[in-house]
């Protein structure tokens, strides 16, 4: 065993560079898990609905989506997309994106089971003193099931934002690729990969913590 | 279509088959050692923190909240630059083994934890009253009981880790996703090999969900 000689002033001089890296993982996974909330609650309504033609092909989104890696999904949308003859997204937009398919599928199963988790008395309550559809769904649905469902979107926003290391396999600026590049620069092993970890956790756990606070706020009434 | 020359898709595959089939043997290898020694890890770490003394707790506690707030890609890179640091030879393959199979036993400790405490007091208690002590009171009593309350969480487990290891072609462990890049650098046809490597992980983890959807309704009447 050798003896190793912590050096973290390698780290302070690239402190900059670490905490740009957090925020910009931290903006990536809400950006995609809002916009994956949207895609999800449409999914969700079109696998409860009726309608059957919408079933099956939101069905195979979700299924695919889930059992693919996310590494896979990332690299086939950066490199795949052009040669579709998509052009113009540069490699942030790009991993957006895939974070936001990614994000829509795992939504849609969170919206799908708290829909039928919901008590149909309130949809029968809601029919009776006379909402329109669109009110019974606006006013009564939505809210009650947005609160069955916060400690699950709470858990999703978690993993997208570890989910965002991954951008780091197409070169987005952020934690994971900050490390490795001061990685490959200082090779100051430890303190690099220490730093991260604990961004990382001290990030996952605010997040949790105000996410706790909000859900205690807004409280599942059952 | 169905044409085998070169610059075909079905040809290139024909090209790459000894490097694409050797890459799946080593993504079920790699699933394969995760999940096993990752589940026997999680069990033991899982009724750690139900029953020991407190300060194995809260050691097995800090690990798995530590292992659960980090993400898998920093885990790997860990035991893959730290190992080397130390002069342990390792292969990338099993630190990439080692670092999601510690990940995977963390997840799977929460979930045994889980399982465990929910399976009602009374339990435990009937077993004591017949005069049961700790060991066979876990191994014929609670453990079974709370194995299928497990099943439906360790498939989704085991599903994420058949997807994790493709974080490991960024340290060059030569698994599906890197040899499928490997012949797409060759002969750029991303868009055909990358939904051909996409459906195999379908295949493989499209069935390990079924199977867990059907032993979740096998056991939906353990209700209590």
């Amino acid at each position: 065993m050798i003896a190793y000689q912590f050096n973290w002033s390698v780290i302070w001089r690239n402190m900059d560079a670490f905490l740009h890296g957090l925020a910009l993982g931290l903006g990536l996974a809400v950006v995609s898990l809002l916009l994956g909330c949207v895609i999800g609650l449409a999914c969700a309504f079109a696998r409860t609905s009726r309608i059957k033609w919408l079933d099956w092909p939101v069905w195979l989104y979700v299924e695919f989506i889930r059992n693919t890696p996310l590494l896979l999904l990332i690299i086939f949308v950066y490199f795949g997309l052009p040669q579709m003859g998509v052009y113009g997204l540069d490699k942030i937009e790009s991993f957006v994106l895939t974070l936001t398919l990614y994000a829509g599928a795992y939504m849609c199963e969170v919206f799908r089971t708290g829909l039928a988790s919901m008590p149909n008395q309130y949809r029968e309550a809601a029919k009776a003193i006379g909402l329109t559809p669109w009110q019974r769904q606006r006013y009564v649905v939505l809210p009650v099931m947005f609160r069955i469902t916060l400690p699950a979107v709470s858990n999703n926003l978690i993993s997208l934002f570890k989910d965002t290391s991954l951008a780091a396999a197409i070169a987005v600026p952020e934690l994971t690729f900050t490390a490795r590049q001061v990685n490959a620069n200082t090779f100051r092993v430890f303190e690099v990969w220490i730093t991260a970890s604990v961004l990382y956790l001290a990030a996952s756990y605010v997040i949790a913590f105000g996410l706790r606070q909000v859900e205690r706020r807004y409280a599942s009434v059952r | 279509m169905f044409s085998f020359e070169r610059g075909t898709f079905l040809g290139e595959v024909w090209i790459a088959r000894f490097s694409l089939m050797n890459a799946m043997a080593t993504t079920v290898e790699l699933s394969f050692y995760i999940i096993v020694s990752g589940t026997l890890l999680g069990a033991l770490l899982g009724v750690v923190l139900v029953y020991a003394a407190w300060p194995f707790r809260l050691l097995v506690r800090v690990y798995v909240d530590v292992m659960r707030g980090i993400p898998v890609l920093v885990l790997i890179f860990f035991w893959f630059f730290g190992l080397a640091f130390f002069k342990i030879h390792v292969s990338a393959f099993w630190s990439g083994v080692m670092a999601i199979g510690a990940f995977c036993a963390a997840h799977m400790a929460e979930t045994v934890r889980g399982a465990i405490q929910s399976i009602p007091q009374g339990q435990t208690e009937a077993a004591k009253a017949i005069g049961m002590t700790f060991v066979p009171r876990l191994w014929y009593v609670i453990l079974p009981q709370a194995a299928r309350r497990v099943v439906p969480p360790w498939v989704n487990t085991a599903v994420e880790m058949v997807k994790a290891t493709t974080l490991l072609s960024i340290i060059g462990v030569v698994e599906l996703l890197l040899a499928t890049q490997q012949a797409v650098a060759r002969n750029y046809m991303i868009i055909e090999f990358y939904l051909a490597a996409a459906f195999c992980f379908f295949v493989i983890n499209f069935t390990l969900s079924q199977i867990g959807a059907y032993l979740e309704r096998r056991f939906a009447y353990m209700r209590y």
